[in-house]
Protein backbone atom coordinates (compact mmCIF):
# COMPACT_ATOMS: atom_id res chain seq x y z
CA UNK A 1 0.00 0.00 0.00
CA UNK A 2 1.66 3.16 -1.09
CA UNK A 3 0.10 7.02 -0.41
CA UNK A 4 0.30 7.35 -4.30
CA UNK A 5 -2.07 4.05 -4.40
CA UNK A 6 -4.70 5.44 -2.51
CA UNK A 7 -4.50 8.98 -4.12
CA UNK A 8 -5.15 7.50 -7.54
CA UNK A 9 -8.44 5.80 -6.34
CA UNK A 10 -9.55 9.05 -4.29
CA UNK A 11 -8.98 10.80 -7.20
CA UNK A 12 -10.95 8.49 -9.66
CA UNK A 13 -13.71 9.54 -7.63
CA UNK A 14 -16.36 11.75 -8.70
CA UNK A 15 -16.92 15.04 -7.08
CA UNK A 16 -19.03 14.80 -4.29
CA UNK A 17 -18.17 11.06 -3.19
CA UNK A 18 -18.43 9.96 0.39
CA UNK A 19 -15.75 7.49 1.25
CA UNK A 20 -14.74 5.64 4.35
CA UNK A 21 -11.51 4.70 4.55
CA UNK A 22 -10.83 1.28 6.66
CA UNK A 23 -7.14 1.34 8.87
CA UNK A 24 -6.12 -1.30 10.66
CA UNK A 25 -4.65 -0.75 13.97
CA UNK A 26 -2.34 -3.14 13.60
CA UNK A 27 -0.13 -0.93 11.45
CA UNK A 28 -2.23 2.12 12.35
CA UNK A 29 0.50 4.25 12.05
CA UNK A 30 1.70 3.89 8.50
CA UNK A 31 -1.52 3.81 6.71
CA UNK A 32 -2.87 6.57 8.35
CA UNK A 33 0.24 8.53 7.47
CA UNK A 34 -0.01 7.19 4.06
CA UNK A 35 -4.03 8.54 4.14
CA UNK A 36 -2.98 12.05 5.10
CA UNK A 37 -0.09 12.37 2.54
CA UNK A 38 -3.04 10.82 -0.03
CA UNK A 39 -5.09 12.97 1.09
CA UNK A 40 -3.27 16.35 1.45
CA UNK A 41 -0.83 15.69 -1.54
CA UNK A 42 -2.29 13.55 -4.41
CA UNK A 43 -5.79 14.43 -3.90
CA UNK A 44 -5.34 18.30 -1.91
CA UNK A 45 -2.05 19.34 -4.18
CA UNK A 46 -4.14 20.88 -6.62
CA UNK A 47 -4.18 24.57 -5.83
CA UNK A 48 -7.58 25.13 -6.59
CA UNK A 49 -8.05 22.43 -3.54
CA UNK A 50 -9.25 23.36 -0.37
CA UNK A 51 -9.03 20.66 2.79
CA UNK A 52 -10.99 21.05 6.12
CA UNK A 53 -9.89 18.38 8.26
CA UNK A 54 -12.01 17.24 11.52
CA UNK A 55 -9.66 16.86 14.25
CA UNK A 56 -11.76 14.41 17.06
CA UNK A 57 -8.47 11.60 17.61
CA UNK A 58 -5.64 13.99 17.99
CA UNK A 59 -5.21 17.64 18.47
CA UNK A 60 -4.87 20.02 15.02
CA UNK A 61 -1.60 20.96 16.05
CA UNK A 62 -0.41 16.99 15.94
CA UNK A 63 -1.99 16.85 12.48
CA UNK A 64 -1.11 19.93 11.31
CA UNK A 65 2.93 18.88 12.26
CA UNK A 66 2.16 15.76 10.15
CA UNK A 67 0.99 18.06 7.34
CA UNK A 68 3.91 20.69 7.51
CA UNK A 69 6.28 17.62 7.38
CA UNK A 70 4.46 16.80 4.07
CA UNK A 71 4.72 20.51 2.44
CA UNK A 72 1.18 21.36 2.84
CA UNK A 73 0.71 25.56 3.26
CA UNK A 74 -1.32 26.12 5.80
CA UNK A 75 -3.75 28.14 3.34
CA UNK A 76 -4.53 25.41 1.79
CA UNK A 77 -5.59 23.17 5.08
CA UNK A 78 -8.39 24.33 8.01
CA UNK A 79 -9.01 22.15 10.80
CA UNK A 80 -12.16 21.91 12.94
CA UNK A 81 -10.42 20.70 16.39
CA UNK A 82 -13.22 19.14 18.68
CA UNK A 83 -10.64 17.56 20.99
CA UNK A 84 -7.82 19.76 22.08
CA UNK A 85 -10.35 21.96 25.08
CA UNK A 86 -11.34 18.22 26.10
CA UNK A 87 -7.54 17.42 26.37
CA UNK A 88 -6.70 20.46 27.97
CA UNK A 89 -4.42 21.33 24.66
CA UNK A 90 -5.93 24.80 24.39
CA UNK A 91 -2.80 27.11 25.32
CA UNK A 92 -1.78 27.25 21.75
CA UNK A 93 -4.24 27.76 19.37
CA UNK A 94 -3.37 27.52 15.42
CA UNK A 95 -4.08 30.60 13.31
CA UNK A 96 -6.03 27.96 10.74
CA UNK A 97 -8.01 26.16 13.69
CA UNK A 98 -11.48 26.62 14.99
CA UNK A 99 -11.76 24.86 18.11
CA UNK A 100 -15.06 23.68 18.83
CA UNK A 101 -15.44 22.80 22.89
CA UNK A 102 -16.49 18.98 22.58
CA UNK A 103 -16.77 16.53 20.64
CA UNK A 104 -20.51 16.25 21.63
CA UNK A 105 -21.37 19.31 19.90
CA UNK A 106 -22.15 17.31 17.20
CA UNK A 107 -23.94 20.58 15.35
CA UNK A 108 -21.08 22.89 16.49
CA UNK A 109 -18.94 20.45 14.10
CA UNK A 110 -21.19 20.71 11.49
CA UNK A 111 -21.20 24.52 11.59
CA UNK A 112 -17.87 25.11 11.69
CA UNK A 113 -17.44 22.87 8.38
CA UNK A 114 -20.27 25.19 6.93
CA UNK A 115 -18.47 28.05 8.05
CA UNK A 116 -14.90 27.37 6.60
CA UNK A 117 -16.56 25.77 3.35
CA UNK A 118 -18.05 29.50 2.79
CA UNK A 119 -15.01 31.01 3.47
CA UNK A 120 -12.86 28.99 1.59
CA UNK A 121 -12.66 31.23 -2.06
CA UNK A 122 -11.21 27.38 -3.41
CA UNK A 123 -13.96 25.84 -5.85
CA UNK A 124 -13.04 22.62 -4.64
CA UNK A 125 -12.91 20.93 -1.31
CA UNK A 126 -12.05 17.91 0.14
CA UNK A 127 -13.36 17.02 4.29
CA UNK A 128 -11.40 14.58 6.71
CA UNK A 129 -13.50 13.24 9.29
CA UNK A 130 -10.77 11.91 11.69
CA UNK A 131 -12.39 9.71 12.90
CA UNK A 132 -15.45 8.28 13.06
CA UNK A 133 -14.51 5.68 16.12
CA UNK A 134 -13.56 8.71 18.46
CA UNK A 135 -17.27 10.51 17.46
CA UNK A 136 -18.54 7.09 18.47
CA UNK A 137 -16.71 7.02 22.06
CA UNK A 138 -18.55 10.65 22.65
CA UNK A 139 -21.57 9.86 21.29
CA UNK A 140 -24.68 7.57 21.53
CA UNK A 141 -25.31 5.63 17.90
CA UNK A 142 -28.50 7.68 17.28
CA UNK A 143 -26.81 10.92 17.42
CA UNK A 144 -23.65 9.86 15.53
CA UNK A 145 -25.95 8.49 12.52
CA UNK A 146 -28.25 11.84 12.42
CA UNK A 147 -25.05 13.70 12.03
CA UNK A 148 -23.39 11.75 9.43
CA UNK A 149 -26.43 11.37 7.62
CA UNK A 150 -27.02 15.13 7.77
CA UNK A 151 -23.58 15.91 7.52
CA UNK A 152 -22.55 13.43 4.58
CA UNK A 153 -25.63 14.80 2.26
CA UNK A 154 -24.90 18.22 2.64
CA UNK A 155 -21.65 18.06 1.26
CA UNK A 156 -22.63 15.63 -1.13
CA UNK A 157 -24.71 17.71 -2.54
CA UNK A 158 -22.05 20.46 -2.63
CA UNK A 159 -19.87 18.71 -4.72
CA UNK A 160 -17.72 18.00 -1.71
CA UNK A 161 -15.05 14.74 -1.46
CA UNK A 162 -15.47 13.92 2.34
CA UNK A 163 -13.57 10.74 3.46
CA UNK A 164 -14.44 9.50 7.03
CA UNK A 165 -11.67 7.49 8.91
CA UNK A 166 -12.25 4.37 10.74
CA UNK A 167 -9.98 1.78 12.51
CA UNK A 168 -11.46 -2.05 11.49
CA UNK A 169 -11.79 -4.00 14.89
CA UNK A 170 -12.05 -1.23 17.44
CA UNK A 171 -15.44 -0.44 15.30
CA UNK A 172 -18.92 -1.44 17.16
CA UNK A 173 -21.24 -3.14 14.76
CA UNK A 174 -23.95 -0.33 14.76
CA UNK A 175 -21.19 2.56 13.68
CA UNK A 176 -19.84 -0.26 10.63
CA UNK A 177 -24.01 -0.67 9.85
CA UNK A 178 -24.37 3.28 9.53
CA UNK A 179 -21.48 4.28 8.26
CA UNK A 180 -22.30 1.98 5.35
CA UNK A 181 -25.79 3.69 4.88
CA UNK A 182 -24.19 7.02 4.64
CA UNK A 183 -20.74 6.64 2.59
CA UNK A 184 -20.38 5.85 -1.26
CA UNK A 185 -17.67 3.91 -1.12
CA UNK A 186 -15.23 1.91 1.77
CA UNK A 187 -11.67 1.82 0.66
CA UNK A 188 -9.93 -0.84 2.93
CA UNK A 189 -6.45 0.39 3.09
CA UNK A 190 -4.72 -2.86 4.16
CA UNK A 191 -5.99 -4.52 1.03
CA UNK A 192 -4.33 -1.85 -0.60
CA UNK A 193 -1.27 -3.70 -1.55
CA UNK A 194 1.59 -3.88 -1.46
CA UNK B 1 -39.26 26.26 30.69
CA UNK B 2 -39.87 22.81 29.79
CA UNK B 3 -38.29 23.62 26.42
CA UNK B 4 -40.32 25.65 23.74
CA UNK B 5 -44.07 25.30 23.80
CA UNK B 6 -44.95 23.62 20.82
CA UNK B 7 -47.43 25.92 18.20
CA UNK B 8 -50.66 25.47 15.87
CA UNK B 9 -48.89 25.75 11.92
CA UNK B 10 -50.25 28.95 10.74
CA UNK B 11 -50.49 28.82 6.76
CA UNK B 12 -50.84 31.66 4.78
CA UNK B 13 -54.94 32.31 5.43
CA UNK B 14 -56.41 30.89 1.67
CA UNK B 15 -60.33 30.96 1.64
CA UNK B 16 -62.08 28.23 -0.15
CA UNK B 17 -61.44 28.12 -4.10
CA UNK B 18 -59.10 31.24 -3.71
CA UNK B 19 -55.56 31.24 -4.38
CA UNK B 20 -53.63 31.97 -0.93
CA UNK B 21 -52.65 35.54 -0.97
CA UNK B 22 -48.90 35.68 -1.55
CA UNK B 23 -47.53 38.24 1.08
CA UNK B 24 -44.61 40.34 0.60
CA UNK B 25 -41.38 39.41 2.24
CA UNK B 26 -38.85 41.04 4.09
CA UNK B 27 -35.71 39.11 3.50
CA UNK B 28 -34.03 39.11 6.30
CA UNK B 29 -30.19 38.17 4.37
CA UNK B 30 -30.00 35.82 7.20
CA UNK B 31 -30.25 32.57 4.67
CA UNK B 32 -30.81 30.10 6.96
CA UNK B 33 -33.25 32.02 8.85
CA UNK B 34 -35.21 33.15 4.89
CA UNK B 35 -35.42 29.19 4.58
CA UNK B 36 -37.28 28.10 7.19
CA UNK B 37 -39.47 31.26 6.90
CA UNK B 38 -40.05 30.25 3.40
CA UNK B 39 -38.62 32.98 1.84
CA UNK B 40 -38.24 35.92 4.94
CA UNK B 41 -40.72 37.75 7.71
CA UNK B 42 -44.12 39.13 5.45
CA UNK B 43 -43.66 42.41 5.23
CA UNK B 44 -44.46 44.78 8.36
CA UNK B 45 -44.62 42.16 10.65
CA UNK B 46 -43.80 42.60 13.98
CA UNK B 47 -41.85 39.63 15.80
CA UNK B 48 -40.83 39.07 19.52
CA UNK B 49 -36.73 37.58 19.47
CA UNK B 50 -37.14 36.04 22.57
CA UNK B 51 -34.43 34.79 24.54
CA UNK B 52 -32.68 34.15 27.85
CA UNK B 53 -29.15 36.09 28.41
CA UNK B 54 -26.42 34.79 26.06
CA UNK B 55 -29.07 33.55 23.38
CA UNK B 56 -28.11 35.64 20.70
CA UNK B 57 -30.83 37.87 20.22
CA UNK B 58 -29.22 41.33 19.62
CA UNK B 59 -26.51 39.65 17.36
CA UNK B 60 -29.28 38.41 15.67
CA UNK B 61 -31.26 41.58 15.63
CA UNK B 62 -28.01 43.57 14.52
CA UNK B 63 -27.52 41.34 11.72
CA UNK B 64 -31.38 41.90 10.44
CA UNK B 65 -30.64 45.28 10.61
CA UNK B 66 -27.52 45.22 8.81
CA UNK B 67 -28.47 43.11 5.89
CA UNK B 68 -31.46 45.50 5.23
CA UNK B 69 -29.51 48.49 5.29
CA UNK B 70 -27.05 46.57 2.33
CA UNK B 71 -29.98 45.87 0.49
CA UNK B 72 -31.14 49.72 0.57
CA UNK B 73 -33.81 49.36 3.16
CA UNK B 74 -33.13 51.78 6.06
CA UNK B 75 -32.66 50.20 9.34
CA UNK B 76 -33.49 51.69 12.64
CA UNK B 77 -32.20 50.20 16.44
CA UNK B 78 -33.66 51.55 19.26
CA UNK B 79 -31.76 51.03 21.93
CA UNK B 80 -32.87 51.06 25.02
CA UNK B 81 -30.31 49.97 27.58
CA UNK B 82 -26.43 49.66 25.46
CA UNK B 83 -25.05 52.55 24.46
CA UNK B 84 -24.90 53.19 20.34
CA UNK B 85 -21.52 53.57 19.85
CA UNK B 86 -21.09 49.99 21.36
CA UNK B 87 -23.45 48.18 19.36
CA UNK B 88 -21.87 49.80 16.22
CA UNK B 89 -18.56 48.46 17.78
CA UNK B 90 -20.46 44.92 17.85
CA UNK B 91 -21.25 45.30 14.16
CA UNK B 92 -17.38 45.52 13.86
CA UNK B 93 -17.03 42.00 14.58
CA UNK B 94 -19.23 41.32 11.38
CA UNK B 95 -16.82 40.88 8.17
CA UNK B 96 -19.68 42.64 5.64
CA UNK B 97 -19.93 45.27 7.96
CA UNK B 98 -19.44 48.58 6.00
CA UNK B 99 -18.86 51.91 8.05
CA UNK B 100 -20.29 53.66 4.89
CA UNK B 101 -23.77 52.22 6.35
CA UNK B 102 -23.98 53.89 9.08
CA UNK B 103 -22.29 56.99 7.83
CA UNK B 104 -24.66 57.24 5.08
CA UNK B 105 -27.48 56.92 7.37
CA UNK B 106 -28.64 53.49 6.06
CA UNK B 107 -28.16 52.57 9.46
CA UNK B 108 -29.25 54.58 12.51
CA UNK B 109 -29.16 54.03 15.79
CA UNK B 110 -31.48 55.65 18.23
CA UNK B 111 -30.45 55.85 22.22
CA UNK B 112 -34.33 55.68 23.98
CA UNK B 113 -33.47 57.50 26.86
CA UNK B 114 -32.13 60.07 24.53
CA UNK B 115 -35.80 60.48 23.58
CA UNK B 116 -37.22 59.62 26.71
CA UNK B 117 -35.15 63.05 28.06
CA UNK B 118 -36.34 65.20 24.68
CA UNK B 119 -40.08 63.86 25.46
CA UNK B 120 -39.40 65.01 28.58
CA UNK B 121 -40.74 61.45 30.25
CA UNK B 122 -38.35 61.47 32.67
CA UNK B 123 -40.67 59.54 35.53
CA UNK B 124 -40.34 55.87 36.22
CA UNK B 125 -43.12 55.15 35.36
CA UNK B 126 -44.92 55.41 32.16
CA UNK B 127 -48.19 57.03 32.03
CA UNK B 128 -50.50 56.04 28.74
CA UNK B 129 -50.61 59.49 27.81
CA UNK B 130 -46.78 59.73 27.56
CA UNK B 131 -46.18 56.02 25.76
CA UNK B 132 -49.12 57.22 23.42
CA UNK B 133 -46.36 60.70 23.01
CA UNK B 134 -43.16 57.76 22.83
CA UNK B 135 -45.14 55.77 20.43
CA UNK B 136 -46.25 58.88 17.80
CA UNK B 137 -42.60 59.88 17.66
CA UNK B 138 -41.15 56.40 16.94
CA UNK B 139 -43.94 56.34 14.35
CA UNK B 140 -42.92 59.67 12.56
CA UNK B 141 -39.08 59.04 12.83
CA UNK B 142 -39.63 55.65 11.07
CA UNK B 143 -41.90 57.74 8.75
CA UNK B 144 -39.42 60.69 8.48
CA UNK B 145 -36.43 58.29 7.61
CA UNK B 146 -38.19 56.16 5.30
CA UNK B 147 -37.48 52.88 7.97
CA UNK B 148 -38.17 49.35 6.43
CA UNK B 149 -36.67 48.13 9.35
CA UNK B 150 -36.68 48.57 13.44
CA UNK B 151 -35.48 46.40 16.32
CA UNK B 152 -36.27 47.37 19.50
CA UNK B 153 -33.97 46.01 22.15
CA UNK B 154 -35.11 45.81 24.53
CA UNK B 155 -39.53 45.56 25.23
CA UNK B 156 -38.78 44.05 28.14
CA UNK B 157 -36.53 47.14 29.56
CA UNK B 158 -39.43 49.62 28.35
CA UNK B 159 -42.27 47.25 30.05
CA UNK B 160 -40.49 48.11 33.44
CA UNK B 161 -41.66 51.25 33.28
CA UNK B 162 -44.92 50.48 32.22
CA UNK B 163 -47.44 49.86 35.20
CA UNK B 164 -50.20 47.77 33.64
CA UNK B 165 -50.42 44.48 31.44
CA UNK B 166 -53.51 46.66 29.98
CA UNK B 167 -51.09 49.55 28.96
CA UNK B 168 -48.60 46.87 27.89
CA UNK B 169 -50.65 45.11 25.44
CA UNK B 170 -52.43 48.66 24.08
CA UNK B 171 -48.89 49.92 23.18
CA UNK B 172 -47.65 46.90 21.40
CA UNK B 173 -50.93 46.36 19.50
CA UNK B 174 -50.39 49.99 18.80
CA UNK B 175 -46.96 49.52 17.95
CA UNK B 176 -47.47 46.50 15.22
CA UNK B 177 -50.46 48.26 13.59
CA UNK B 178 -48.40 51.74 12.91
CA UNK B 179 -45.40 49.31 11.52
CA UNK B 180 -47.94 47.39 9.47
CA UNK B 181 -49.52 50.42 7.99
CA UNK B 182 -46.24 52.24 7.05
CA UNK B 183 -44.55 48.67 5.97
CA UNK B 184 -41.95 48.74 8.68
CA UNK B 185 -41.25 45.08 10.04
CA UNK B 186 -39.94 44.78 13.35
CA UNK B 187 -38.65 43.06 15.80
CA UNK B 188 -38.76 43.49 19.49
CA UNK B 189 -36.54 41.65 21.99
CA UNK B 190 -37.93 40.06 24.48
CA UNK B 191 -35.44 38.73 27.45
CA UNK B 192 -36.91 36.14 29.31
CA UNK B 193 -35.17 33.55 31.87
CA UNK B 194 -35.23 30.08 31.58
CA UNK B 195 -38.02 28.88 34.07
CA UNK B 196 -40.19 31.63 32.42
CA UNK B 197 -42.73 29.57 30.86
CA UNK B 198 -43.58 32.09 28.39
CA UNK B 199 -41.80 34.16 26.37
CA UNK B 200 -42.00 37.89 27.35
CA UNK B 201 -42.22 40.01 30.78
CA UNK B 202 -45.68 39.84 31.49
CA UNK B 203 -46.99 37.26 29.04
CA UNK B 204 -49.52 39.38 27.07
CA UNK B 205 -46.95 40.62 24.53
CA UNK B 206 -46.40 36.85 23.02
CA UNK B 207 -50.46 37.13 21.76
CA UNK B 208 -50.41 40.25 20.17
CA UNK B 209 -47.27 40.03 17.85
CA UNK B 210 -47.31 38.65 14.84
CA UNK B 211 -44.69 36.12 15.24
CA UNK B 212 -41.94 34.75 17.73
CA UNK B 213 -38.62 33.19 17.58
CA UNK B 214 -37.28 31.67 20.77
CA UNK B 215 -33.81 31.64 21.47
CA UNK B 216 -32.53 29.20 23.96
CA UNK B 217 -29.72 26.94 25.56
CA UNK B 218 -29.69 23.37 25.23
CA UNK B 219 -27.47 21.37 27.47
CA UNK B 220 -26.29 17.99 26.26
CA UNK B 221 -24.04 16.30 28.91
CA UNK B 222 -22.59 19.33 30.15
CA UNK B 223 -21.70 21.57 27.08
CA UNK B 224 -24.27 24.36 25.78
CA UNK B 225 -25.92 24.45 22.21
CA UNK B 226 -27.63 27.86 21.04
CA UNK B 227 -31.04 26.62 19.85
CA UNK B 228 -33.45 28.56 17.76
CA UNK B 229 -37.26 28.02 16.60
CA UNK B 230 -39.83 29.50 15.15
CA UNK B 231 -42.94 29.45 17.51
CA UNK B 232 -45.61 31.45 15.31
CA UNK B 233 -45.21 33.64 11.85
CA UNK B 234 -48.75 34.88 10.81
CA UNK B 235 -48.82 34.70 6.94
CA UNK B 236 -46.08 31.99 6.32
CA UNK B 237 -45.89 28.51 6.33
CA UNK B 238 -42.99 28.14 8.44
CA UNK B 239 -40.59 25.31 10.03
CA UNK B 240 -41.27 24.48 13.42
CA UNK B 241 -38.41 22.90 13.96
CA UNK B 242 -34.99 23.40 16.13
CA UNK B 243 -31.99 24.50 14.85
CA UNK B 244 -28.68 24.81 16.64
CA UNK B 245 -27.07 28.60 15.85
CA UNK B 246 -23.72 29.58 15.93
CA UNK B 247 -22.77 33.82 15.36
CA UNK B 248 -19.97 33.73 12.97
CA UNK B 249 -18.13 36.55 11.64
CA UNK B 250 -20.13 35.73 8.40
CA UNK B 251 -22.94 36.00 10.07
CA UNK B 252 -25.60 33.27 12.01
CA UNK B 253 -25.93 30.16 10.47
CA UNK B 254 -28.16 27.32 11.29
CA UNK B 255 -28.16 24.02 11.03
CA UNK B 256 -31.01 21.18 12.73
CA UNK B 257 -30.83 20.50 15.99
CA UNK B 258 -29.96 16.67 16.74
CA UNK B 259 -32.25 14.74 18.20
CA UNK B 260 -31.21 11.04 18.73
CA UNK B 261 -32.25 9.70 21.76
CA UNK B 262 -32.26 13.24 23.61
CA UNK B 263 -31.20 13.67 26.98
CA UNK B 264 -31.01 17.30 27.51
CA UNK B 265 -32.01 19.96 29.51
CA UNK B 266 -33.15 23.11 28.36
CA UNK B 267 -32.33 26.85 29.85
Amino acid sequence: MTPGDIGDRLRSLPPGTAVALKLDPREYADQYFAVLSAALRDVGSDASTHTIYVAVTSPASFVWSLAQALDVSSDRISFVDAISHLMMRFADPLPNATYVESPRALESIMLRVEYLLRRSKSPRSTVIIDSVNSLAVHNPPELLSEFLHILLNNLKSRQVLTLVLQTTEEQAASVEQLLNLVVDETIDVARLGP
Amino acid sequence: MEGPAPAAAEPVPERRGEPATVLERCVTGIEGLDNILGGGIPRGNTVLIAGSVGTGKTTLSLEFLLRGAERGERSLFLSVTEASGKLVQNLSTFEFFRTDLVADGSLVFVDLPVVYEKLGLEREELSSDELDILLRTIRDMVRALGVKRLVLDSLTSLCYRIRTDEQIREFVLRFGEEMSAIGCTSLLVSEITPTQGRYSTRGVEEAIVDGIVLLWNARRRGDILRVLQIVKMRGSAHSHAQYVIELTPIGLLMTPHLKGNRNEEEG
